[in-house]
């Protein structure tokens, strides 16, 4: 595309009336709000967690691209909650548990003092294996995130609810009954609520830990679906058990493994879904793809 | 013996233990309403404006009861706002922080310990550390916190379980939305566990109306023309006055006695009953 600026004596910018092209400064802005919309990326360098003096994870290394879904498979007991929980330091609320290595989130050291996990856990939400709603009613369940990070204003509380729940595609059915209780709503709905209460912080990333083991196929469906639509604006990390789920949702996939007892896990294999689903480059992955063991 | 013959006398065995146990249940809910039936049936022909509404007269032998009411109320007023506050933190400590270490130990230790302690012995403490060290001298306040040491065993066990029945996703949840523990414990925990939490503190304060022992050196008094007037007043209450009355006066008036006793048991009855039915309707809303 020809650029067709024109500077006109007084300095000023002006437009040919064919052009579509923006001035520079303004083309600039929008390529750094572009790259500061793509945040939500994980690293992690030879992390290594530790129950006591019991080696769970070690040596794990892996790059979690922005806006995409990440899967996280293996047997169970392989580590992957436990390194899911590494990502928004949940890990620390249980006590006696080391983490070492170093997990960036884009780029900021998420274990350091500087890093505050309550701050850290606004930008990294979780939904949970069992549904865990508030005992409160649907709106007070939304709102709860946003009402902890200081916003008290009614219409931006309402604003906020409203778009959490239709990101979680969960709006058509409870829009008019805001006010019911959580507890009334099916296990699926339920689920898609801790999904809109995790999005109402606006977080960059999501964690999910088996969100769908709990539920029945056609709800199942429906989180899939919800996850599909919120790849687009927040990075998805989701441990599942169920690799058919696997192969259909993620785009990467990290298989882990714990070999023995004795050893400590780790990530055996790390590629793009497709690949890891046709043509794994590690013997066990295909294995356990091709369901040998676990 | 004959297989069938086994079953049949363990059937018989087992019919037996049925009934006997069944007739023990029933004879105990025979004893409550035989006593509730017996304090109904003599108090309840005291009951008449008068007798809420005048002082006694004649040493308690003629008027009402308004000032021992009021007293009664008064004290255990000021037992809630001191056991509640108390009782619910330490709860909280316990349930939300403490950490499995000697300390601990040594508080549920002395937690049960309390529980155990006599009523009398808690009103001899209470006259030695409340009315004469702290120099509050016989008053509600005396009474109230003596009455306070006694209960907060209970208050405390019962914040304790009820926030361990709160399950550990619903703290989880709130944590991974960036609260902080204290903002977890009072904006989804303690909400959760209120019905446990406030059934328990009720009972509590249910048994410390109706208890004498511990106001009996610390504030209660036998005889006043006026209603209390402040936490430093004397006050009379209506365990004591039952007590007062049986020990102290000649030719005391049974009916009206009995309509004290009566006062008391439908005011503590009342409460527990609308403190469990409370419960029932939170949790048939709360299900886990």
């Amino acid at each position: 595309m020809v650029s067709t600026l024109l500077v006109t004596g007084d300095g000023a910018l002006s437009y040919d009336a064919g052009s579509v092209t923006l001035p520079r400064t303004v083309a600039q802005e929008g390529a750094a709000s572009k790259a500061a919309d793509l945040q939500g990326s994980f690293s992690l360098a030879d992390v290594s967690v530790a129950y006591g003096r019991d080696r769970v994870i070690e040596g794990v290394s892996m790059y979690v691209p922005p806006r995409s879904v990440t899967a996280l498979i293996g047997p169970s007991g392989c580590g992957k909650s436990t390194l899911l929980r590494c990502l928004n330091r949940m890990n620390d609320e249980l006590g006696n548990v080391h983490v070492g290595g170093t997990i960036t989130l884009d780029g900021a050291d998420i274990m350091g003092r500087a890093m505050d996990p309550v701050e850290l856990r606004m930008r990294v939400g979780q939904v949970f294996q069992r549904p865990n709603p508030f005992p409160m009613t649907i709106w007070d369940n939304v709102a709860y995130g946003p009402r902890t990070q200081g916003i008290r204003k009614r219409s931006e509380l309402d604003e906020l609810v409203e778009e959490s729940l239709k990101g979680a595609a969960l709006w058509a059915e409870v829009k008019n009954n805001l006010k019911k209780h959580a507890f009334e709503l099916s296990g699926g709905q339920q689920q898609r609520l801790c999904i809109a209460r995790a999005l109402a912080t606006k977080p960059e990333v999501i964690l999910m830990d088996e969100p769908a083991s709990a539920l029945d196929p056609i709800s199942t469906q429906q989180i899939e679906d919800t996850i599909a639509q919120l790849k687009d604006s927040v990075t998805i990390v989701i441990v599942t058990h169920n690799m058919q789920q696997a192969a259909r949702i993620s785009d990467q996939t990290a298989f882990m493994l714990r070999e023995s007892l004795d050893e400590p896990a780790h990530l055996v294999e790390m590629d793009e879904t497709r690949k890891m689903f046709t043509n794994p480059d590690d013997a066990r992955t295909e294995s356990y793809i091709t369901g040998r063991f676990g | 013996m004959s297989r069938s013959s086994r079953t049949k006398q363990a059937r018989t065995a087992e019919a037996t233990a049925k009934v006997v146990t069944g007739a023990i249940a029933l004879s105990v809910v025979a004893v409550a309403v035989f006593v509730f039936v017996y304090i109904v049936y003599n108090g309840i022909g005291a009951l008449d404006w008068t007798f809420f509404s005048e002082v006694p007269r004649d040493r308690g032998r003629e008027g009402g009861i308004l000032p021992i009411i009021v007293g009664t109320l008064y004290l255990i007023g000021a037992t809630a706002g001191l056991t509640l506050p108390i009782g619910v933190l330490a709860g909280v400590y316990l349930a939300e922080y403490a950490p499995r270490n000697f300390t601990t130990r040594a508080i549920r230790l002395a937690i049960t310990n309390m529980a155990g302690v006599p009523s009398i012995v808690y009103g001899l403490f209470g006259l030695a550390a409340f009315v004469l060290l702290a120099g509050f001298g016989r008053s509600i306040i005396a009474a109230a916190l003596t009455l306070t040491c006694m209960t907060l065993p209970v208050v405390i066990t019962a914040t304790e379980e009820a926030l361990r029945q709160i399950p550990q996703d619903l703290r989880q949840a709130s944590l991974a939305l960036g609260a902080t523990r204290l903002r977890t414990i009072y904006k989804v925990v303690l909400p959760a566990a209120a019905p446990g939490i406030i059934t328990g503190a009720i009972l509590g304060l249910a048994r410390a109306a109706g208890e004498t022992a511990p106001i009996l050196f610390t504030g209660a008094v036998f005889q006043m023309r006026r209603l209390p007037d402040g936490p430093s007043s004397q006050f009379m209450a209506l365990p004591y006055h039952i007590y007062a009355q049986v020990t102290s006066v000649p030719d005391w008036n049974r009916e009206l006695v009995w309509g004290t006793a009566l006062v008391l048991v439908a005011g503590v009855s009342i409460v527990s009953v609308m403190a469990a039915w409370w419960r029932s309707v939170q949790r048939r809303k709360v299900k886990w």
